[in-house]
């Protein structure tokens, strides 16, 4: 006996599978879990970044010793003297607790400046994006000066022109990555802004407004987002490297960058205590770098 | 396409005013009397008036911009405030140390980019593409003015092998091609020569592996052509991209190299900054930062208009 299925069935047989795969599959968010739990790089980088912040936020509990406390008779003692693992820095503070400290600093101003210019950079990028005309011409032309600068040169610009601080390098920071972000953001949603649905949502007599929060955001937010988190690592080697000039953190904060500053001079004497912090930022940096490339492989956004 | 060129280079004129007006700004918004910025902070209350009218600071900011503006386009960037000294003439053996840096770290950059990312995109998946694209990612990844303090200690400090400061012996400041300026060089230009390498690596690996996956590809492995020749094919057609990336990057070395040239004591537009920024001298970092952009947007014509001109697969108008 024959298996021939006639094309009725064989439709009737498709028919049945797309409702059973219908019926589980889960939805966009549960699907890019699935795909970062299935990327074990990401996953590592994750779980480093994730150690980190949990070392820096219980620092007081871990810490050995006192961020501050420095003593004259045991300045820059080697790696593994007894009781300080990691050495002493310039001043006989231990370096592993400065680096646990540190690392609030450090990723306050990575993280920060990111955050503000995404909120500031995809209101704008958006509003430029959507009405398009006048306003469009206004922000992305101002944008394009301030891309005319590149990203370093205009963060030393203004931090310097400002003053050192904390304030002044994440306001310096914010200004630089304003306009990567307007660019992004405007980008995706003149590509969102001429589809069907857009269209329909305003037949229906949706104000601009409603449109841009139901339809427009849901679709813009994820690029951008992805876009933004790897703007993470460069703020934090911009930021930190702000503090090794002098421009962020003051003394005697601990911060990863303005250690390696106030260590430099000690190369000579215990040059691998001195270059610590900079593994601090290379680590930390290198695992925002791949955690945003997974994120923009699992949520599918292009490059 | 004569249009585009053209309208793209009056388009650069309007930026570079708006560049201009950025760093006329910068003065205005640092805390204080922008009057602080010319005349040393002891200066008798008549001569600050004096100076203040000679200045044009007691007019309204439009046509102090116009002022100033006037002055910068005839070469006055204004005098130290720390040396007295014009702020050109230290600016402009800076930018020659400054260049002379950024040049040979981006020429080595995009040396090793074009190496790594081609074998990369051409032997997609395989252990050397890991290799190549984990050494983009720590390019890109890693804080160069670090990386230049590990260098120096590994080949300084423990091997002894080269210097650790300054572009010549004895501290000079003038820069020449002979083997002792060579020594200084090495040290600071591959510090600065692993971003451009990391971005790259990324870039010709995304160019050679899409070109690679082309019909005429196929058809020239047909046709029976050698390796070599379809290299070249591949070359020529990721040239221009590849060209692009990196005279943006030569911009974004001259910018940036103020932390490695810190950590180096390379006496570039970098340290002047750096000292610019202690001295709280205002001109100094206004005029530096100014040229340093001018040199940017210069740089992102050119890139722009060599690209259109190279590349006839782009069709602007």
């Amino acid at each position: 006996m024959s298996t021939v299925i006639t094309p009725s069935a064989a439709d009737a047989e498709l028919a049945v599978q797309a409702v059973q795969a219908a019926s589980r599959s889960e939805g966009y968010w549960a699907g890019v879990w699935k795909r970062l739990r299935r990327d074990p790089l990401t996953i590592v980088c994750a779980s480093i970044l994730l150690l980190m912040l949990l070392a820096m936020v219980f620092a007081p509990w871990i810490a050995p010793h006192d961020p501050y406390q420095g003593s004259m008779i045991r300045r820059l003692k080697p790696l593994q003297t007894p009781g300080y693992p990691l050495g002493t820095d310039e001043l006989g503070r231990d370096i592993l607790t400065r680096l646990l400290y540190g690392g609030r600093l450090s990723w306050f101003m990575g993280i920060m400046p990111v955050a503000f210019a995404f909120v500031i950079g995809t209101t704008l990028g958006v509003t430029a994006g959507f009405l398009g005309g006048k306003v469009n011409m206004l922000i992305m032309r101002t944008t394009d000066v301030f891309y005319a600068f590149p990203s370093v040169l205009l963060a030393v610009a203004i931090s310097g022109a400002l003053g050192a601080g904390i304030f002044n390098a994440i306001l310096a920071l914010t200004m630089v990555f304003i306009p990567q972000i307007i660019r992004v953001a405007e980008s995706v949603t003149q590509g969102v802004r001429n589809l069907d649905f857009v269209d329909a949502a305003r037949a229906s007599g949706a104000s601009g407004f409603t449109i841009v929060r139901v339809h427009v955001l849901g679709n813009v937010l994820g690029p951008i987002f992805v876009y933004s988190t790897g703007l993470i690592s460069v703020c934090m080697i911009i930021a930190s490297g702000l503090s090794f000039l002098g421009l962020g953190t003051k003394p005697p904060e601990p911060e990863w960058g303005l250690m390696l500053n106030t260590l430099r001079t000690a190369i000579y004497v215990q040059p691998w205590v001195a270059v610590l912090p900079g593994v601090c930022i290379f680590v930390t940096s290198i695992c925002f770098n791949l955690l945003a490339d997974g994120l923009r492989q699992a949520m599918d956004v292009k490059a | 396409m004569l249009l585009y060129l053209l309208r793209r280079i009056v388009y650069a004129i309007p930026i570079a005013v708006a560049v201009g007006f950025v760093c006329f700004m910068l003065v205005q918004i640092a805390p204080g009397d922008p009057i602080n910025a010319i005349v040393p902070p002891d200066a008798p209350a008549d001569v600050v008036e004096q100076v203040r009218k000679d200045y044009g600071l007691d007019k309204p900011l439009p046509i102090q911009f116009g002022l100033w503006l006037w002055k910068v386009c005839h070469g006055d960037l204004g005098r130290s405030l720390a040396t007295g000294r014009p702020v050109w003439s230290d600016l402009s053996s800076a930018i020659g140390n400054t260049l002379t840096l950024a040049v040979c770290a981006s020429l080595l950059g995009f040396a090793l980019g074009c190496l790594l990312g081609g074998i990369a995109g051409t032997f997609r998946g395989s252990f050397a593409d890991r290799i190549a694209t984990t050494l983009a990612v720590a390019g890109v990844s890693v804080p160069h003015y670090w990386l230049g303090m590990v260098l120096v200690v590994i080949f300084s400090v423990q091997l002894n092998w080269l210097p650790a400061m300054g572009a010549g012996p004895g501290g000079s400041a003038d820069w020449s091609w002979d083997w002792e300026h060579i020594r200084h060089l090495i040290l600071p230009m591959v510090t600065l020569s692993v971003i451009p390498m990391g971005i790259v690596t990324r870039t010709v690996r995304g160019l050679v592996a899409e070109i690679m996956n082309q019909e005429f590809i196929t058809a020239l492995r047909a046709k029976g052509l050698s390796t070599w020749t379809i290299f070249l094919h591949v070359v020529k057609n990721a040239a221009p991209n590849a060209l692009a990336v990196m005279g943006l990057q030569l911009g974004y070395l001259m910018g940036g190299s103020i932390l490695v040239e810190t950590v180096f004591s390379w006496p570039g537009t970098g340290l002047l900054l750096n000292s610019a920024i202690f001295q709280r001298d205002l001109p100094v970092l206004q005029g530096t930062i100014l040229v340093l952009a001018m040199f940017f947007v210069t740089l992102n014509l050119i890139v722009d208009l060599v690209q259109t001109t190279l590349d006839p697969r782009i069709k602007r108008a």
